[in-house]
């Protein structure tokens, strides 16, 4: 069998065209998305909305209503709820971001445990790839193509929210309003990615794209090409790794996200280690030249 | 620069109160900018400069009192563009990748559309105040890689860009050389000369007289009000600092 037909073979079977479409679709999305978040400093705040979103989830299948709709306000519920915490307590924001969303988590957690149903809930939380059906895959097409045109489109007023607020004010722009879009769109981007990771490792794919992209590159426009263009590739390697190894997929697409983090951490022409290293090494020795 | 009607003043803080919980943090504190000209707030921390400029800036609503901003709402006011903000240096995060001339285009975002996509004139009024504030050869570098002087004129040529006729500039010579605080102060009063008006927190005192038109000596509420020379003297500094400032390194 040549190379060619062994990448050829998973894509013989529907399951896997899914699988794989759907991961592809669920990073890029994350990746995109990522780029504000790492910037704004909003890591652990993806962290929080993207677990407290399980209980919406649940809820949502338990009245039928979209998984989309329990997302968004659970998303914006435990939002509210940190903010709420932390204004009216002592606590420092990690710890008002610590106690809703595992408190909104596990309250997921029981629901599903008490909730019989036909589907297994637990796929929400490790994540189901492989038996993604036709209409969870329109299901991800629909919110995947709202969600990225609206982050797109409005990019700009994302990036200054992210830069400078006080900017955004000044012009009389509701930063604010900005803010809770952008909130808003991490609830929905959770629903298309926990498809495809589960809501465990959704956060990885918030955080790891942008954050490579930004030890890359200093400038944001090439952040938003990067990211998603690192996030599909480590999709597709994830994918086909766990398909070969049969490991899980999920953890599979992380890891190789992973691994990309590593070596731009260690091998990237500016701000890598090992370019420091070498730039450190320099400067020494023309130091030691000049004395 | 937006035409304002030339009676009307720039800024017209009148009675601000504001409260932070229990904490009082203006009393009762009016401010009327004329335009035109620039004035020094000074007043040591937690005298209530930050305060007084989020309430300019309508990031914060008065208990009692109210705000006018040219004329009239602060709201209209800041969409129509006339007001501009220069941040102190540790509000920005320099390392944030974006280039010079992307900061100044951010400037232009309340004259485009949706999507704030720019057009040649965006382009034109980049590269304008880019030249006046003497950055154009940097205008492609990361904004962190710039020197303070040059970050600080950055943030200046984005008002400009902006067509704004307000500036409010928080701490602009902190971390500045002397050389680019003369270059800045110079642009200042330039553009104060075609009619805009600057309100600048500072404590750099012996800058003041050179720069400024008037001061402001803020304690809460305003202490006092008029010409740098008289308002900076030993005893009324004394008013607002307790002891001798321009000795010592106010912070």
């Amino acid at each position: 069998m040549n190379l060619l037909e062994l990448l050829a073979e998973p894509l013989s079977y529907t399951f896997m065209i899914r699988a794989l479409s759907v991961t592809v679709i669920a990073s890029v999305l994350c990746a995109v998305l990522s780029c504000w978040l790492v910037l704004i400093g909003w890591s652990l705040m993806g962290d929080a909305v993207s677990h407290a979103v399980l209980p919406g989830v649940v809820l949502a299948y338990i009245v039928g209503a979209p998984f989309a709709l329990g997302a968004l306000i659970f998303g914006f519920l435990a939002v509210a709820l940190i903010g709420g915490v932390r204004d009216t307590t002592k606590l420092k924001e990690d710890a008002a971001i610590g106690i809703v969303f595992t408190i909104l988590f596990s309250f997921g957690l029981v629901l599903i445990s008490v909730t019989p149903s036909h589907i297994d809930l637990n796929h929400i939380i490790f994540g189901n790839l492989l038996g993604v059906s036709a209409e969870d895959l329109w299901q991800v097409l629909i919110l995947g193509a709202v969600t990225f045109s609206i982050l797109i489109f409005k990019r700009k007023d994302f990036t200054l929210y992210a830069f400078d607020q006080t900017h955004a004010h000044a012009l009389g722009m509701n930063p604010r309003l900005i803010g809770a879009v952008l909130l808003g769109l991490l609830a929905m981007t959770s629903v298309v990615a926990l498809q495809a990771v589960g809501v465990i490792l959704v956060v990885a794919m918030l955080i790891i794209p942008g954050a490579t992209a930004f030890l890359l590159t200093d400038k944001f426009s090439k952040m938003l090409i990067i990211a998603p263009a690192l996030a599909a590739s480590a999709a597709i390697l994830g994918v086909y790794v766990s398909y070969f190894l049969d490991a899980s997929t999920g953890g599979m697409v992380v890891l190789a996200q992973g691994l990309i983090f590593t070596v731009v951490y260690l091998f990237s022409p500016r701000q890598g280690l090992i370019a420091a290293y070498i730039a450190t090494k320099n400067r020494r020795k023309s130091l030691a030249a000049a004395s | 620069m937006i035409a304002t009607s030339t009676t009307e003043l720039a800024v017209d803080v009148s009675s601000a109160t504001v409260h932070y919980g229990p904490v009082l943090a203006l009393d009762n504190a009016s401010l009327a900018l004329a335009q035109g000209t620039v004035c020094g707030l000074v007043g040591m921390n937690g005298s209530g400069k930050s305060t007084l400029f989020k309430t300019i800036m309508g990031q914060i609503k008065p208990d009692s009192g109210s705000v006018k901003i040219g004329g009239t709402d602060p709201l209209q006011a800041r969409k129509s563009g006339m007001l501009a903000y220069v941040p102190q240096s540790e509000a920005v995060d320099w390392n944030f990748p974006i280039s010079v001339r992307d900061v100044v285009m951010t400037g232009r975002y309340g004259q485009m559309g949706w999507s704030r996509r720019a057009k040649k004139k965006d382009h034109a009024a980049v590269n304008e105040a880019l030249e006046r504030v003497e950055l154009t050869e940097y205008a492609d570098r990361q904004i962190g890689q710039l020197s303070g002087g040059q970050k600080k004129r950055a943030f200046v040529a984005r008002c400009i860009a902006q067509g704004a006729s307000i500036m409010l500039l928080d701490e602009p010579f902190a971390g500045v050389d002397k050389r680019s605080e003369a270059t800045i102060t110079t642009l200042l009063r330039e553009i104060a000369d075609d009619g805009g008006s600057i309100l600048i927190s500072t404590h750099d005192l012996q800058a003041l007289p050179q720069l400024a038109d008037e001061a402001v000596l803020l304690m809460r509420k305003v202490l006092m009000h008029g010409a740098p020379e008289v308002v900076l003297q030993a005893e009324n500094l004394a008013l607002a600092f307790g002891l001798d400032p321009m000795k010592r390194d106010v912070s």
